[in-house]
C-alpha cells in the first residue's frame, strides 16, 4: 500500500483544490503517471502517482480543498 | 539555471502549445535543463482550469468574425487574451533547480515583468493576493502556470502594443472587472518588440540565472 501525499506546494500555500483526477478508483497506475491535478490561484499542479498498482481509494473529491501533507488516495501494488 | 532560449515570433497558439509539451518532456527527462519561448500570438482566448465561459462576453459568432480561437487549456486561473501587441513567455524551468515553491516561482516571474518596466521608467507593482503585475490599478502583465513533475509550463503575457487594448472588452479578464494597459499606452510612444525581448530575456537571467 502506497499513500498519495500532497506535498508542500510552497511558502504560505496552505490550501488549494483538487481539480482533476486522471484515474478512478479500481484502475490500474503507472509510477510518474499523471494522477491527480491540484490548483492554487494561477497554478496547475500536476502530482504524479509515487507507485504502480491499483488505484483503491480516493479520500477528496473534484472541488474539494486539500493541503500539503494530506493523504489524498491509496494505491494497492501488484 | 542555464535556459535555452526559443523566440519563436509571431505563432498560433496550438503551435507554442506542441513546443511547451515537447521541451517539457525533455526538461523532464533531462535532455535539456531548461527554456524559454518567446512569442506573439494570433488573437485567442484561452480558459484555465478556474474559468467560468460566461467570462467570454462576446457571441461565437462575433469571435468567429474576428478571427479569435478559443481554447481551454491546463493552466491555473480564469480567462484571458493573447494578441499580436503582447510578448508571451513561456518558462519552461525545472524547479526542482530553482525551488520547488509555486508562490517563490509566481512571485519571481512578476519580479522579472516589473525589472523589465524599469528599464523603460515604468513602476510596476503586486497587488497581493492576486496574481501578475499592476501599473496603478490597471494591469499589464498575467500571469497563468502548470507544473508537471516540478516542471513549470504556460507562463506569462505582457501587454506592449495599445492595438490589443479593445480586445481585453470581449472579456472579464481573470474573472474580474480588471481594466488593462499597454506599456505603448503608458509611455505615448512606440516600442520595438525585439529590443523588448533582449531586456526580457536578461531579466529572466538575472532572477532565475
Amino acid at each position: 500500500m502506497t499513500k498519495v501525499i500532497l506535498p508542500e506546494l510552497g511558502e504560505g500555500i496552505k490550501k488549494a483544490t483538487l481539480s482533476y483526477w486522471y484515474f478512478k478508483p479500481g484502475e490500474r497506475v503507472k509510477e510518474k503517471d499523471e494522477l491527480v491535478e491540484i490548483t492554487t490561484d494561477k497554478a496547475a499542479f500536476n502530482l504524479p502517482s509515487p507507485g504502480s498498482g491499483i488505484l483503491r481509494e480516493v479520500f477528496f473529491q473534484e472541488g474539494d480543498t486539500v493541503s500539503p501533507g494530506e493523504a489524498l488516495a491509496i494505491i494497492e501494488e501488484g | 539555471m542555464e535556459f535555452k532560449v526559443f523566440d519563436l515570433g509571431l505563432t498560433d497558439f496550438k503551435s507554442a502549445a506542441g513546443l511547451q509539451r515537447e521541451l517539457a518532456l525533455k526538461v523532464e527527462n533531462q535532455q535539456l535543463e531548461s527554456a524559454l519561448i518567446l512569442c506573439q500570438h494570433y488573437p485567442v482566448i484561452t480558459l484555465g482550469r478556474q474559468a467560468n465561459r460566461g467570462n467570454i462576453l462576446v457571441s461565437q459568432e462575433d469571435l468567429r468574425e474576428k478571427g479569435i480561437a478559443v481554447y481551454a487549456i491546463e493552466r491555473g486561473g480564469d480567462v484571458t487574451y493573447h494578441g499580436l501587441g503582447q510578448i508571451v513567455a513561456y518558462p519552461i524551468f525545472n524547479l526542482a533547480l530553482f525551488k520547488k515553491d509555486i508562490h517563490l516561482f509566481l512571485r519571481t516571474l512578476e519580479e522579472v515583468v516589473i525589472g523589465l518596466l524599469s528599464e523603460f521608467g515604468v513602476k510596476g507593482i503586486r497587488r497581493p493576493p492576486l496574481t501578475g503585475v499592476w501599473i496603478n490599478k490597471q494591469k499589464i502583465s498575467s500571469i497563468g502556470i502548470a507544473i508537471k513533475n516540478w516542471v513549470s509550463f504556460h507562463g506569462l503575457s505582457i501587454n506592449i502594443k495599445k492595438t490589443d487594448l479593445p480586445y481585453f472588452n470581449f472579456i472579464r479578464p481573470c474573472g474580474m472587472d480588471i481594466e488593462m494597459t499597454t506599456l505603448e499606452s503608458l509611455l505615448n510612444r512606440e516600442i520595438d518588440l525585439n529590443s523588448l525581448k533582449q531586456s526580457l530575456i536578461g531579466n529572466f537571467k538575472i532572477l532565475f540565472g
